[in-house]
């Protein structure tokens, strides 16, 4: 066999296969969103945005985004941290901390479903401190804050292990000799932390940030388990759509708004996070 | 010596452990920030449906299988969970099988193009991805693939495709090219050095990037519920009986999805760097 071509042909399978599964599957749904019947059309992207629900919904997301993803990125911080000082159980740690990385949105929505539940283990507590008299109902449709609050818990219950595992890793690349020279010179370890693991952890930071980021545009089975229909977000509107009303040009209109949301933000983060090619390790 | 002298040294050495003490407890909060919401659900899957229901709730179980085994029981579970397993297994045979050959070139070869293929590896992190089931789900049933295990897995596969190409890439990287040569100088083709020096090396990190392949598809929900109707993946058949099943069901379930991932995890728990930490960078 040429040498040459052996590398191309290793590398066909997978072209060619992302080719027709991901590639192509864009152009479609790029183009079923902006065509009805075969004929050019903005109507699609209309209907979507006139629905009742349109504004809750662009709304729960991004304000759902901008609450969970700062607190899982500082609790990833922390638990990278002392995953990397621990000196004893160091990989135990480590396994607890990266155990939600493998657990399913929906489960996770079950998870926290057990603990907000009106019979659940929350108000078991509350009555038996003596704090309610009888259950609260902290998932019907009147209370919108505390679904709020209770799929915000989840996700971020469920998703800061992805974050930490890369933070992990980005820190195991930072030179210990830098933290030895700041030690000599008298820093501390908030200091070192700022002056140090920070600047020089920021690739790990941006893919981590992008890739959270985008992850909490998709959320979906988290509030379909909590919250039913009583907070609407745009991949369940998407769902929706496709579904229940069966209209799949709006769904691919819906569709093409998150994937303009996403790719938004990733271009936003490359650029503000930017690492410079000659300041990397 | 003289205590002049010691009064410094013993207080940087109690401020010290004073540290250490801080860093423990907070690594045993976050542990179990993590693991209590887990075994609240697992109280409520092994306990029997009226105790589920009942209000107050007890915080250990009472090791009665009766909302197990009702789940199991239910209408469309034992297929559900056959399904999910099918999928799952297909999404990995895929995911190898494309993916590994890419990974072996991208770390032996140098040739114009690799760096694009990398891009397009890269890109589909930037894209959510689950969306790509609406488009697909028209041209599955065009081609027949409509409703069955392979379409879904075909889906599931362009979200594993990327980690499979990435991991097996650093591995095949950690792997000594010089060790290949020698094989090839002792009289074996490409390939037989490729099957006989490297593939055994190579074989516990393709087996966990294939574990891992198998926990992306079972846990993955937004696409098995868009393209499966009568085959419903497990996931599928939750998140549409959300709103009818009752709790102790929807709890069993929960634990269903759970527990194998908890296994998955803890059995690839070495790769977890490889997988996530330095794939993403």
């Amino acid at each position: 066999m040429n040498g040459k071509a052996l590398p191309y042909l290793l590398l066909m399978p997978a072209t060619l296969f992302l080719g027709v599964f991901f590639l192509y599957p864009f152009v479609l749904v790029a183009f079923e969103a902006v065509t009805r019947d075969g004929a050019f059309t903005l109507d699609n992207f209309r209907t979507m945005a006139g629905s009742w629900k349109f504004p809750a919904t662009v709304r729960n997301t991004l304000l759902l985004a901008a609450i969970v993803v700062p607190i899982q990125l500082a609790m990833a911080l922390l638990m990278a941290s002392i995953v990397s000082r621990l000196e004893t159980g160091r990989s135990g740690a480590l396994y607890i901390f990266a155990i939600p990385l493998g657990i399913s949105d929906l489960a996770a929505g079950l998870i926290w479903l057990a603990i907000f539940d009106q019979s659940g283990f929350l108000n078991t507590l509350l009555s038996s401190l003596g704090i309610v008299d009888r259950p609260v109902m902290f998932l019907g449709y009147q209370s919108k804050l505390t679904i709020f609050i209770a799929v915000a818990l989840a996700e971020i219950w469920r998703a800061t292990a992805i974050m930490m595992v890369i933070l992990v890793a980005g820190m195991g690349l930072i030179p210990r000799e830098y933290y030895e020279a700041a030690e000599v010179f008298g820093a501390g370890p908030w200091k070192r932390f700022l002056r140090i693991t920070l600047p020089l952890l920021r690739p790990s930071l941006q893919t981590a940030i992008i890739l959270r980021v985008i992850l909490a545009f998709e959320v979906f089975a988290v509030v379909a388990a909590l919250g039913g229909t009583n907070l609407p977000v745009l991949m369940g509107e998407t769902y929706n759509w496709q579904f229940t009303l069966q209209d799949r040009n709006v769904a691919a209109a819906s569709a093409l708004l998150i994937l303009a949301i996403s790719i938004g933000f990733t271009l936003f983060f490359l650029r503000v996070l930017r690492v410079p090619k000659e300041a990397r390790i | 010596m003289s205590a002049v002298a010691e009064a410094p040294v013993a207080a940087t050495a109690d401020t010290r452990k004073a540290g250490d003490w801080l860093l423990v407890a907070a690594a045993i909060l976050l542990c179990v920030w993590v693991l209590l919401p887990i075994y609240l659900l697992i109280v409520n899957a092994l306990s029997s449906p009226e105790e589920v229901t009942a209000f107050p709730k007890r915080f250990f179980p009472s090791f009665d299988i009766g909302s197990l085994s009702f789940f199991i029981n239910f209408a469309g579970v034992a297929s559900a969970l056959w399904n999910s397993v099918l999928v799952a297994t297909l999404t990995m045979i895929l995911s190898i099988g494309f993916g590994a050959p890419a990974g072996y070139a991208l770390s032996r070869f140098d040739f114009p193009g690799k760096g694009t293929f990398r891009f397009l590896v890269l890109m589909t992190r930037a894209f959510p991805l689950p969306l790509l089931a609406l488009p697909l789900a028209v041209m599955f049933i065009r081609t027949g693939l409509d409703d069955t295990a392979l379409g879904l897995a075909l889906v599931h596969t362009t979200l594993a495709l990327p980690f499979a190409v990435l991991i097996t890439f650093s591995l095949f990287s950690g792997i000594p090219v010089e060790l290949e040569e020698a094989a090839w100088t002792l009289g074996c083709t490409r390939w037989q050095a490729f099957r006989k020096v490297i593939l055994p090396l190579a074989l516990p990190g393709i087996a966990a990037s294939a574990v891992f392949a198998f926990t992306i598809s079972w846990n993955e929900v937004f696409a098995a519920a868009v393209l499966t109707i009568e085959n419903r993946t497990l996931t599928a058949f939750l998140l549409q009986s959300l709103g009818e099943s009752p709790l102790y069901l929807k709890f069993a379930g929960g634990a269903a999805l759970v527990v194998p991932a908890l296994i998955f995890i803890f059995a690839v728990r070495k790769y977890l760097f490889a997988m996530w930490g330095i794939a993403n960078r």
